[in-house]
C-alpha cells in the first residue's frame, strides 16, 4: 500500500514537471457558447478552436504552443465572472479573450484590473475602453462610431431629417442613445422615435406613424436579432419609399435571407471588410487577411463566416502579435506590447493601439455597404 | 382611416399567432388540467424541424408534414417519460416537469439543429395584398386561416366525437371515467400528441412571418399563454378571441400611444379582466361539488 502511493506521488510530481518544462502559453477564454448571445459567442469559440489549431501546427508563437482553455458562460454575467477568477487563479493563464456580450465583459472586468491580465474583450459597448482601463482592451468597433459612420453618409445624400426605430433589447437601447447623443453633430433631426421589442412579430404600427410623419427622409434601425429583419420585411411591405439603414449588429449575410432579397434591396449598413470578402478590391489592405480567413473558416465548419467571428480572429490575431513582439508570456509584457500594437491588419479594420485607446478603430475602418441583388457592396 | 386598419392588420396578424398558441394549450390543459409550458417548444419545433427538413431537399409541404409528425411523437414521448411516471403527482409539480422538459428540449435543439435565426418562403409569396389603403401579406391571412381551420376542428373534437368528450371526462374526475370504462392513459397520450401536432401546425405557419431559433418558444408560449388566460383556459373560442384582442391591443397602443409601452399597456388589460373575470372572458366557472 505504502508503495503505491510512493508511485503515485511520484508520478504525480512528473507530471507536474513535464508541464512546467512544455513552458506553453496559456490562453483563458471565456464566451457565450449557448444562451441568448450564442449566435455571437458560437462562431467566436470555433473561431478560437480554429486559430489556436493553425498556431500551433505551424509551430506556436516564439515558438512555445498555446494551450486554449475555454469556459461557456452561457451569457450569465455572474458565471463570467466566476470563470474569469477560475482562469486566473486555477489555470494561471497568461491572457484572456472573451466577454461575448458587454454585460458579461464588466462582470470580468474588475478581476482582470485587480489581477492584472490582459483581457480583450470581444464586445460592442464604449464603457468597456473609455475611460481606459490599464488592462482592457476590445476589437470590435463601438455603436457611437457606427452611428458617426451612418450619419456621415447621411450628409452626403443630403438627408436632414430622419425617423429613428430602435429595438429594446441592450443592443438597440445602447446604440438607440448613442446615436441621439451624435446626431445634432450632422445637422441631422430625429422626427420619430420608435421602438420596438426583441420578440415582436410586426412593426407595422411604428413605420405607419413614421410613414406618416412629416418630412422624414430616411429610416434608422438600431437592434439584432430577428428584428431588424422584420422591420425590413414591414418597410417594403408598406412601400416607404425612402432609404433604411441598419446596424452592424445585422451584418451578415443571413440577415439578407432573413429579410428576402427583394425586401432588402438597397438596404444600407455600416459593416467590415469580412461581409464583402472576394469582393473587395484587389488592392485592398484587409482583402488578404479577410480572405484567409473567411476560407479557412468556411472549410473547418462548413457555415458562412460572421462578422462575430471575425472580432475572435483579430483577438488572437493582436494577442500573436504581440506575444511575439514581448518574446515572452509574461502578462505584464503581453500587456505593454498590445498598447503599443500598429499596423496590425484584422477583419474589422488596421488596428493602431495607444495608451489613451485601446479600441485602435476609427469610422473609416467601417465600410458603408448596401445589399443590391441579394449581395453585400461596397458604397462610393 | 387608412392607418388605423393598418394597426388593426398588424394586430389581426400577430394575434393570430398567438391564438394559435394558445389553441396548443387547450387539449392538454383539458385532459389533465396541467398548463404544458413545453408548449412553444412544440411551436419552435415545427417551424425548425420544416426549416431543416426544406434544407435537406424535400420539397415544403412534406418538410412541414414530417416536422408535424415529429413533433407529435416527441409529444408522446414526453407525456410517456415524463408525465406518466408521475402520475400521482400534485398539477403543480406535473407543470413543473414541462418546465423542466422546455429546458430540455431547447437544448437539445440547440445541439442537433444550431443556435442560427431561420426562415423559409411563405406559402403564397410576399407580395402584401392592398385593401382600403392598408397592406396584408398573404401568410398572414394563412396564419388566420390556421387558427379558424384548428378553432373549428378543436370545437367539434370536444362536442361532439365520444373521444373529445373522453378527454373531458378525464379531466373532471379520472377515477369515474376510468370507471365508465375510459382507457385515461391512451386519453393522455393522444392529447399530448395532438397538442404537439397543433403547435407545430403552428410552427409551420408562423414562421415566415416571426422567424425561428431555438429560443423562440419561451416568448412565444408566454404570450399565448396570457392570451388563453385572457379567454379563459381550456375554452377553444377564448383562446382565439383571447390571441386576436391581445394582438390588437398591442397594435393599437403601439400605433396611437407608445410604442415602447406597448406590452405594459396590455398587460394592465389582461390583469383588469382577470380581476372581475378571474376565469376569462370565456372560461367555465368550477363548480366544487362537496
Amino acid at each position: 500500500m505504502k508503495t503505491r502511493t510512493t508511485t503515485a506521488i511520484a508520478a504525480l510530481a512528473a507530471l507536474g514537471l513535464a508541464g512546467a518544462a512544455q513552458a506553453e502559453i496559456r490562453l483563458g477564454a471565456t464566451l457565450s457558447e449557448t444562451g441568448p448571445a450564442s449566435f455571437l459567442g458560437d462562431p467566436e469559440a470555433k473561431t478560437l478552436e480554429m486559430l489556436v489549431e493553425q498556431i500551433n501546427e505551424e509551430g506556436g508563437i516564439n515558438g512555445e504552443q498555446v494551450e486554449l482553455i475555454m469556459y461557456d458562460d452561457g451569457g450569465d454575467a455572474n458565471k463570467a465572472r466566476t470563470f474569469a477568477t477560475r482562469l486566473i487563479e486555477d489555470d494561471e493563464v497568461h491572457a484572456i479573450i472573451g466577454g461575448t456580450t458587454t454585460g458579461t465583459t464588466m462582470a470580468m472586468v474588475p478581476m482582470v484590473e485587480s489581477e492584472e491580465v490582459p483581457f480583450i474583450s470581444l464586445a460592442g459597448a464604449i464603457v468597456i475602453v473609455d475611460p481606459v482601463k490599464d488592462y482592457v482592451f476590445k476589437t470590435p468597433h463601438t455603436d457611437r462610431m457606427a452611428c458617426q459612420k451612418i450619419f456621415e453618409d447621411m450628409q452626403g445624400r443630403d438627408i436632414t431629417q430622419i425617423g429613428m426605430i430602435s429595438g429594446t433589447g441592450g443592443f438597440g437601447n445602447s446604440m438607440r442613445e448613442q446615436c441621439l447623443d451624435v446626431v445634432a453633430e450632422y445637422g441631422i433631426e430625429v422626427l420619430a422615435d420608435e421602438r420596438y421589442g426583441p420578440r415582436d412579430a410586426d412593426m407595422t404600427p411604428q413605420l405607419t406613424n413614421i410613414r406618416n410623419t412629416d418630412g422624414v427622409q430616411a429610416v434608422l434601425n438600431p437592434g439584432f436579432g430577428q428584428g431588424p429583419a422584420i422591420v425590413t420585411r414591414n418597410f417594403s411591405q408598406l412601400a416607404l419609399e425612402m432609404p433604411l439603414y441598419q446596424s452592424h449588429g445585422v451584418a451578415s449575410n443571413s440577415f439578407i435571407d432573413l429579410a428576402g432579397a427583394e425586401a432588402a434591396e438597397g438596404v444600407r449598413l455600416p459593416g467590415t471588410a469580412l461581409l464583402v470578402g472576394e469582393g473587395l478590391p484587389e488592392d485592398h489592405p484587409q482583402r488578404e487577411v479577410v480572405v484567409n480567413y473567411k476560407t479557412a473558416y468556411e472549410d473547418t465548419y462548413d457555415e458562412p463566416v460572421s462578422t462575430f467571428g471575425g472580432y475572435a480572429h483579430d483577438a488572437m490575431m493582436i494577442l500573436k502579435d504581440a506575444i511575439e513582439r514581448a518574446g515572452s508570456s509574461d502578462p505584464q509584457a503581453i500587456r505593454d506590447a498590445i498598447e503599443q500594437t500598429e499596423g496590425l491588419v484584422g477583419t474589422t479594420g488596421i488596428v493602431n493601439m495607444t495608451p489613451e485607446d485601446h479600441l485602435g478603430l476609427d469610422t473609416d475602418d467601417f465600410l458603408m455597404l448596401e445589399i443590391r441583388d441579394g449581395a453585400w457592396t461596397l458604397v462610393d | 382611416m387608412s392607418e388605423l386598419i393598418q394597426f388593426l392588420f398588424s394586430g389581426i396578424t400577430v394575434g393570430a399567432v398567438y391564438a394559435l398558441v394558445a389553441l396548443g394549450f387547450t387539449i392538454i390543459y383539458n385532459a389533465s388540467d396541467v398548463v404544458n409550458f413545453a408548449q412553444g417548444e412544440f411551436v419552435m419545433l415545427g417551424g425548425m424541424i420544416t426549416v431543416f427538413s426544406f434544407a435537406a431537399g424535400l420539397p415544403l409541404p412534406l418538410a412541414a408534414l414530417v416536422a408535424i409528425l415529429v413533433t407529435a411523437g416527441i409529444g408522446v414521448a414526453l407525456n410517456k417519460l415524463a408525465i406518466e411516471p408521475a402520475r400521482g403527482a400534485p398539477v403543480v409539480s406535473l407543470i413543473i416537469i414541462t418546465i423542466g422538459a422546455s429546458i430540455f428540449i431547447r437544448g437539445v435543439t440547440q445541439i442537433v439543429f444550431d443556435k442560427q435565426l431561420h426562415r423559409f418562403p411563405s406559402i403564397s409569396g410576399d407580395d402584401p395584398l392592398e385593401l382600403l389603403g392598408a397592406t396584408i401579406l398573404p401568410q398572414s391571412l394563412w396564419v388566420v386561416a390556421g387558427a379558424a381551420a384548428i378553432f373549428v376542428a378543436l370545437y367539434l373534437f370536444f362536442t361532439r366525437t365520444m373521444t373529445g368528450r373522453a378527454v373531458l371526462a378525464t379531466s373532471n374526475n379520472r377515477l369515474a371515467a376510468k370507471l365508465v370504462g375510459i382507457n385515461t392513459n391512451w386519453v393522455m397520450t393522444l392529447s399530448f400528441a395532438l397538442s404537439a401536432a397543433i403547435g407545430a401546425l403552428a410552427g409551420v405557419l408562423i414562421t415566415p412571418i416571426t422567424l425561428t431559433s431555438y429560443d423562440v418558444g419561451v416568448a412565444l408560449a408566454l404570450k399565448g399563454f396570457a392570451a388563453a388566460m385572457l379567454g379563459g383556459m381550456g375554452n377553444p373560442k377564448g383562446a382565439l378571441a383571447g390571441g386576436l384582442i391581445l394582438g390588437v391591443l398591442e397594435a393599437l397602443t403601439a400605433g396611437y400611444l407608445s410604442s415602447q409601452y406597448k406590452e405594459a399597456a396590455t398587460f394592465v388589460v389582461i390583469l383588469a379582466v382577470l380581476f372581475f373575470m378571474p376565469q376569462g372572458l370565456f372560461g367555465r366557472k368550477s363548480t366544487e361539488r362537496v
